[in-house]
């Protein structure tokens, strides 16, 4: 099921404008603060009326200005998990998870009231009041929530963001879960590269209410043609492998692309699951021959593609590596020293323990 | 000095609650709709509607009397309107007492109604119309019971106002014994009279208890439905 989606609107200190088409999956707007993700949701879900806007899930026609059209909120079958999770404090998790029932009458669940309950781990909550759930806890009722109401498409509105480290760390796993098992488009919104690495298929970037880039995930974040979309705190790669076993002694996963074995610390996953890597450009490192006698247990033959110098010292080179997309930001005295240019083969060097827990997901 | 109630003391008594429930109850919706007109509302005429609400709380009690008389009497237009359609007369009849009452406990009421409107909190009204919540559903689901404690407590409120009102009731509908007479006018009339000390004095203890037992109740029923709305 297709979205297609553009919206304008002039705030007193912003210009909103975004036009794109979304096919399904979980797609992350991404910006810093104030870059206007979270207009863009409220615009969707009927919660900010754009000046201009134009808003199609599959047949359903939400919003045409152009015509006059602006389906309420209530009857627009999109789900929406807040900041906070805005449960309803007088009732029970039960009843809260069954507020959007009478909607979802007569349209497909996603996933049953049990299966789902299951899903998020809500068992032992459904008779508790929200006021006695934990941050994360509640954030899992409002998810499950708002798929209990058979939406076409969820919202999520920076959903970690009011949760310390380890809460985002428990939640994460639901989130990949949810995307994965469930099937309903997402829309996700959020400022932190390592969420967004993890969970997105495609990414929008903003910046300053505008849509700057759009595209698989790991193009995004590469840098796209220029490298000047991307800031430099959150380039890098996104890498796709498949767990092929566990080095007990060391205690390591090994993990392929291809044939190409990588080296992530801890054990992740079984054999033969898919996971993604995130690599940040600052933790790639370049050589043109293959290094002797080095700590590094990554070492994964490349193509350079491009090479995009900013505009102070430093160059963002986008490398190919089997198929995937690698990106490495070095010194522009490094790009001239190696003599680094499009077509180069060369080897990139990646050390295992930059590659943290935070920075693994699945599919 | 005994604190036995004759029957004319017990029908005082008898007819003061009855006209202070009746008053509480039948302006509780109207106070309800204020105050959601006066939280919630972008009309015109807001600031006209929140000053003839508030209006019975600073003006001299007798005036709002004598308005009544004039508007609600046997030739009031509203009193022939009233009397013809619903057959209801209040010129000096006890309903005429519960409305001046009502009048007066207004304001109190919508008050409370109006600070426990603007305390909930309208993020999760957005997240029930997410949900699929038509506007009347939202209020009648999330709004209503969020709202119930200051309801309680602006019930509660204009009921120990009702029962207290002097002036505006003995200007409109006078203090006839068994019609229109309640506690504060029947104390007045003891006490214009030399010799009933001791019966003025029953009725002012019964009216010290009424009033202490409502404010405790009241302060009871806040507490526990806070408790129960908040879930903790």
């Amino acid at each position: 099921m297709s979205i297609l989606l553009s919206l304008h609107h002039r705030f007193p200190d912003m210009e909103l404008s975004i036009d794109c088409t979304l096919e399904g999956g979980l797609t992350a707007i991404f910006g810093p603060s104030g870059a206007g993700k979270t207009s863009v949701l409220r615009a969707v879900a009927g919660l900010l009326h754009p000046d201009q806007g134009r808003l199609q899930i599959g047949e359903r026609l939400l919003l045409d200005t152009g015509a006059g059209i602006s389906v309420a909120t209530a009857d627009r079958r999109i789900g929406y998990v807040f900041q906070e999770p805005r449960l309803f404090p007088h009732m029970t998790v039960a009843a809260n998870l069954r507020y959007g029932e009478a909607r979802a009458k007569g349209h497909a669940l996603p996933l049953g009231f049990d299966p789902l309950v299951a899903l998020l781990g809500l068992g032992d909550l459904l008779k508790r009041r929200p006021a006695t759930l934990s941050g994360g806890e509640g954030q899992r009722v409002a998810l499950g929530r708002a798929l209990l109401s058979a939406p076409d498409l969820l919202l999520m509105d920076e959903p970690l963001s009011a949760l310390d480290t380890r809460r985002k760390a428990e939640l994460l796993p639901y989130f990949e879960r949810l995307r994965d098992q469930v099937g309903v488009p997402i829309l996700y919104v959020s400022h932190d590269v390592s969420e967004v690495a993890r969970l997105a298929d495609t990414v929008i970037l903003m910046e300053k209410g505008q849509m700057r880039a759009i595209g698989p995930a790991a193009d995004v974040f590469a840098g796209g043609e220029t490298g000047d979309q991307i800031s430099r705190d959150v380039a890098g790669a996104i890498l796709h492998v498949i767990v092929a076993g566990y080095d007990e002694r060391d205690g390591l996963t090994e993990a392929r692309i291809g044939q190409h074995p990588i080296w992530v610390p801890g054990r992740v996953g079984a054999v033969g699951d898919r996971l993604r890597l995130r690599l940040d450009a600052r933790d790639v490192m370049l050589m043109r021959e293959l290094p002797q006698g080095i700590s590094a247990l990554n070492v994964l033959p490349a193509t350079v593609l491009g090479i995009a110098a900013g505009p102070g010292s430093g160059a963002l080179v986008r490398l190919d590596h089997q198929g995937q997309a690698l990106v490495a930001r070095v010194t522009k005295r490094s790009v001239r020293a190696l003599g680094l240019k499009p077509g180069l083969a060369l080897h990139a060097i990646v050390k295992s323990m930059s590659v943290t827990q935070e920075r693994v997901g699945t599919g | 000095m005994t604190l036995g109630l004759g029957p004319a003391e017990w029908q005082v008594v008898n007819l003061s609650l009855k006209v202070a429930i009746w008053a509480t109850l039948a302006s509780l919706p109207f106070g309800i709709l204020a105050a959601i007109a006066l939280a919630r509302g972008r009309f015109w005429g807001r600031e006209v509607l929140n000053i003839a609400v508030h209006l019975p709380l600073v003006l001299p009690p007798v005036v709002t009397g004598y308005l009544l008389l004039v508007l609600f009497g046997s030739q009031g237009p509203l009193g022939r309107f009233f009397e013809t359609t619903l057959g209801l007369t209040f010129a000096f009849r006890w309903t005429g007492a519960a409305l001046a009452c009502a009048i007066m406990a207004f304001p109190l009421m919508v008050r409370a109604i109006r600070l426990a409107l603007e305390a909930v909190d309208p993020k999760l009204e957005e997240a029930a119309a997410t949900l699929g919540a038509s506007r009347l559903h939202i209020f009648a689901t999330v709004t209503l019971p969020l709202m119930l404690p200051g309801i309680l407590a602006g019930s509660v409120l204009g009921f120990a106002k009702a029962l207290g009102e002097f002036g505006a009731t003995i200007t409109f509908v006078s203090n006839i014994p068994g019609q229109t007479q309640t506690i504060p006018t029947a104390i007045y009339s003891l006490l214009q009279v030399p010799g009933q000390e001791n019966a003025a004095l029953r009725l002012i203890l019964i009216s010290i208890a009424l009033s202490a037992a409502a404010l405790v109740a009241s302060e009871w029923l806040a507490r526990n439905m806070a408790k129960r709305v908040r879930g903790s």
